[in-house]
């Protein structure tokens, strides 16, 4: 009976009846691969001594795969794959623009940069624990929630990674972290709650999932919709898994408290997943809209408040950071601090802006793992002490590690020729360009002053002024001797990208504007999803 | 029936929410499970609460009729559940070796990560 009733019905209105190109099947790779390797990982979770021979090649393929991802983006344009072979809008798409793929792909550097440096940071009860799994998992939920091309799919990815960032935080199970995991994993839960909430009204509103779908009928619609409400809610969660002011306060209670591996990979990991949802939701979705009720006013009440946020948000992080003595805290603040930088261009919304936000993005990805990666070595040199009155004389002890930080140190402040500088540099000129308050440049430079300070400070303190004390120059070749090439590799690696983006920024910002033109304008997006003749 | 259940989802809101603003540690917790619930059936509600309509299209027709249940969001709210019950269970366990660790489960008192009598860095050379 049912036989008799399938020849009868005709599937390809809802039902793609083509094989898969086999080139498409590089979307769903970064995350199939991820979770298959961190699966096997975990079957090998008491063969400590070999867990790394297996994850730094695995996490290389990771960024082969990423980087030919990317090349294939840049050269086809958005690519769709559509999960089971239902038609859009039914079926889940993975969607990947410039932007996805730019972002998975500096993910997927650096953490491959952790893995190397994970070797002698984590030791064999960490590994048992399941460090490298966890790792793992953490990069398929980072992968996912970079490609995916619908909204609840995107929240799943959200609580994949979140799940796999809790084992990592409390790998160890000390005191200290306890409590940043506690307060961490509340915060991180409810707004993740929030998304759902978010989420859950614009089904109700439109009756889809898929992002494309959302972007055509959101264009669509007449202005008499609550649209503003739901984007205020996806807003309010993003922007507190991304850790903007006033609900930052999970992210410096936590950072430091894991190993330094784990703090590099978070730092640079998780509250970029934020503002790529801010851009990818806020900036593509919800700005069709705003642009076609209001085309001749240049920035809305919803965009004026993420302003607001955005340079309270860097001006505490630069502030908090000025008042740290404790290296790795000083750092969680900066990571906030460059939260609100990516924040204004998200509320000034042009294209030079949204440029200059995704070089940011990528900039901060790599300077802010470099840095810790830098903190823990400083703080080994010095007896595992990670305070900035107790790690002294580093150049004395190790010149070569002295020099790398202030070159980062330089970066995260955003001074030229280092990457931070021109993403800076798009920003400021882009908030001068737009009809926005006065405070909005201002704080940009006044937040790039301040970092100086505070970074400048540790430096001259605990890396430039000599050791004085002649019995603890006597510990430094003992200190010297627990720096190995492990740790040297990733940090050099990352200091290597980091120069050269600031001094050959030329494809980086090729890169930015594009993917900030897909954003504001997602024509092909649309069309990699539902064919060209549904966007007229 | 929608409007009464909207209410509910409301009243598990403002309990949720009043909960969360506790200082401690268990009290955010039932807090926390209760905010997973509340959107659970908040998402349950977009879909339409209907009971004997069967959710089929017709051979005819390219929608579902206006009398049947939405589907889609059940589906959602399994996939909900499934996770905010996975995070309760792991929340609580955090929230329970917190406790003996810290020796509290007041959030104003756990301050081995932040401490209390942190110094300010050196302000000369």
């Amino acid at each position: 009976m049912a036989g008799s009733s399938e020849a009868e019905i005709d599937l390809t209105p809802a039902m793609n009846l083509e094989p898969v190109p086999l080139l498409d099947w590089l979307i769903i790779m970064p995350v199939a691969w991820c979770i298959v390797i961190g699966t096997f990982l975990l079957m090998m979770r008491k063969n400590t001594a070999q867990q790394h021979l297996v994850a730094i090649p695995a996490m290389a393929v990771q960024v082969l795969i990423t980087a030919g991802l990317l090349s294939q983006i840049i050269i086809n344009g958005p690519t769709t794959m559509v999960m089971g072979r239902w038609l859009p809008p039914f079926g889940i798409a993975f969607t990947v623009d410039i932007l996805g793929a730019v972002l998975a792909f500096t993910a997927a550097v650096v953490a491959l940069a952790c893995t190397i440096y994970g070797i002698k940071d984590v030791n064999h009860s960490g590994r048992r624990y399941g460090f490298y799994s966890f790792l793992f998992l953490l990069m398929a939920g980072v992968s996912g929630a970079f490609l995916t091309g619908d909204i609840f799919n995107l929240y799943v990815w959200f609580e994949v990674l979140l799940i796999a960032s809790f084992g990592l935080l409390i790998l160890g199970s000390e005191k200290g972290q306890l409590d940043g995991a506690t307060k961490y994993a509340f915060l991180n839960l409810v707004a993740t709650t929030l998304f759902l909430i978010a989420t859950a009204y614009l089904y109700g509103i439109f009756g889809t999932l898929n992002m494309a779908d959302i972007a055509l009928k959101i264009a669509q619609s007449d202005g008499t919709l609550p649209l503003n409400t739901v984007a205020g809610l996806f807003v309010l969660a993003f922007v507190m898994k991304a850790a903007a002011f006033p609900v930052n306060f999970w992210l410096p209670a936590s950072y430091h408290t894991p190993r330094v591996v784990v703090s590099a990979l978070f730092a640079g990991l998780l509250t970029k997943v934020g503002v790529y949802a801010i851009l990818r939701v806020y900036t593509m979705l919800f700005s069709l809209q705003r642009e076609a009720l209001e085309p001749t006013v240049n920035i809305d009440a919803l965009s004026f408040a993420v302003a607001i946020v955005a340079c309270l948000t860097m001006l505490l992080g630069a502030i908090g950071a000025l008042a740290q003595t404790n290296v790795r805290r000083l750092l969680g603040f900066l990571v906030v601090s460059g939260i609100g930088m990516m924040l204004i261009g998200v509320a000034i919304g042009t294209r030079e802006a949204i440029g200059g936000t995704i070089f940011y993005a990528v900039h901060s990805i790599l300077v802010m793992t470099a840095l810790y990666i830098a903190a823990g070595m400083a703080a080994k040199l010095c007896g595992g002490a990670e305070d900035m009155t107790k790690i002294r004389g580093i150049y004395q002890k190790n010149t070569l590690l002295a020099a790398i930080t202030l070159m980062l140190f330089l970066a995260v402040a955003g001074l030229p020729p280092f990457s931070g500088f021109w993403p800076k540099l798009m920003l400021v000129k882009a908030s001068i360009e737009l009809i926005i308050p006065w405070w909005a440049p201002f704080s940009i430079l006044l937040t790039g002053f301040l970092t100086t300070i505070a970074v400048a400070r540790v430096w001259a303190l605990s890396y430039w002024k000599p050791e004085d004390d002649a019995e603890d120059m006597a510990e430094t070749e003992k200190g010297n001797g627990a720096l190995g090439v492990s740790d040297f590799v990733p940090l050099i690696a990352l200091t290597i990208i980091v120069v050269a983006v600031g001094l050959f920024p030329q494809s980086v910002f090729e890169l930015a504007y594009q993917s900030a033109e897909q954003l504001i304008n997602p024509v092909a997006y649309i069309e990699s999803v539902f064919g060209s003749e549904v966007v007229e | 029936m929608e409007a009464w259940m909207a209410v509910v989802v409301g009243a598990l809101f403002a309990v949720s929410i009043y909960l969360m603003l506790s200082k401690h540690i268990i009290r955010i917790l039932i807090g926390a499970a209760i905010l997973g619930n509340a959107v659970n059936l908040l998402i349950f509600t977009n879909g339409r609460l209907t009971r004997e309509v069967p959710p089929i299209i017709g051979v005819d027709e390219s929608v579902l009729s206006a009398q049947a249940a939405n589907p889609l969001p059940q589906a959602l709210v399994l996939t909900a559940i499934v996770i905010a019950f996975s995070f309760f269970a792991f929340l609580l366990v955090l929230g329970y070796r917190a406790y003996q660790e810290l020796g509290s489960d007041n959030t104003d008192e756990m301050r081995v990560a932040e401490p209390v009598d942190d110094q300010t860095p050196p302000l000369g050379y």
